[in-house]
């Protein structure tokens, strides 16, 4: 799947990466508390959350991740964007709450991955 | 080589610079990215418990070809129960720092699960220093 699938499949709103709109990705996980994150590398590509202040890109930029979708349709701030096009991380806005986001995604092939 | 930063207590927002800025340095070194990933998020969980418990504090990487060495020091209350504190999903953290994305007991656990070698030495009142080792492998 690509960050452009995503963003077409969630309606999403594309706040900045356009250049990464082609990036493949192949997992994902939601969730608003970052060290649950943090505590499995699974390789996950996208992150799913309703955290909308910067540690949500801090937390997708250590762990190599490509895209971040904001969900309930919450708007993140200028530092928050700023942070994101500092660190290269494509951010993505859905009006969609969290568990129709992952399910959305999940039922067009996107999965969790394994713990390494 | 060996980088040195300040972690400020009073400023949620800046926590993870100096994880940022070590993970940059070591993929311009050439480092493999795993070893990259569990540098960063096991400094990046020890600044967040800087800001969070003591009021920020200083943080000292020594990179070299063999092992990372991450020394995270800090002036604040101390852990009384190091045992307790170690467990996952334990956490002192007040609830506002839950609405920031932290306080979910896994901040030390983490820290030790990506480092090779851990140590941890706190004294109620005083502080805290946290000493972990990475080996590049």
């Amino acid at each position: 799947m690509t960050v452009r699938e995503i963003k077409d499949y969630l309606e999403a709103d594309l706040l900045y990466g356009e250049d990464l709109l082609d990036s493949e990705v192949h997992t994902a996980c939601g969730s608003d508390m970052m060290s649950d994150v943090l505590a499995f590398v699974k390789n996950q590509a996208v992150l799913l959350t309703g955290l909308m202040n910067p540690q949500a890109i801090r937390t997708a930029e250590m762990m190599d991740m490509t895209c971040i979708v904001f969900v309930r349709g919450k708007e993140p701030n200028e530092t928050v964007i700023d942070l994101a096009r500092e660190k290269g991380i494509c951010v993505l806005k859905t009006r969609h709450p969290m568990f129709a986001a992952c399910g959305i995604l999940y039922s067009h092939g996107l999965r969790g991955g394994h713990e390494q | 080589m060996t980088l040195n930063f300040v972690v400020p207590g009073d400023d949620f927002t800046r926590a993870g610079e100096a994880s940022g800025a070590v993970k940059q340095k070591m993929k311009q070194l050439g480092f493999p990215s795993d070893v990259i990933r569990k540098v960063s998020i096991a400094l990046y969980e020890g600044e967040i418990n800087m800001v969070i418990h003591a009021g920020g504090g200083q943080v000292d990487v020594e990179i070299s070809q063999d092992a990372i060495d991450l020394v995270l020091t800090d002036h604040g209350p101390g852990i009384a129960d190091i045992e307790q504190a170690m467990q996952d999903g334990f956490s002192t953290a007040p609830d506002h720092v839950r609405d920031l994305g932290f306080g979910a007991g896994m901040g030390l656990p983490n820290m030790k699960k990506y480092s090779d070698e851990f140590h941890l030495e706190s004294e109620v009142g005083v502080g805290t220093t946290v000493r972990m080792r990475i080996y590049n492998h």
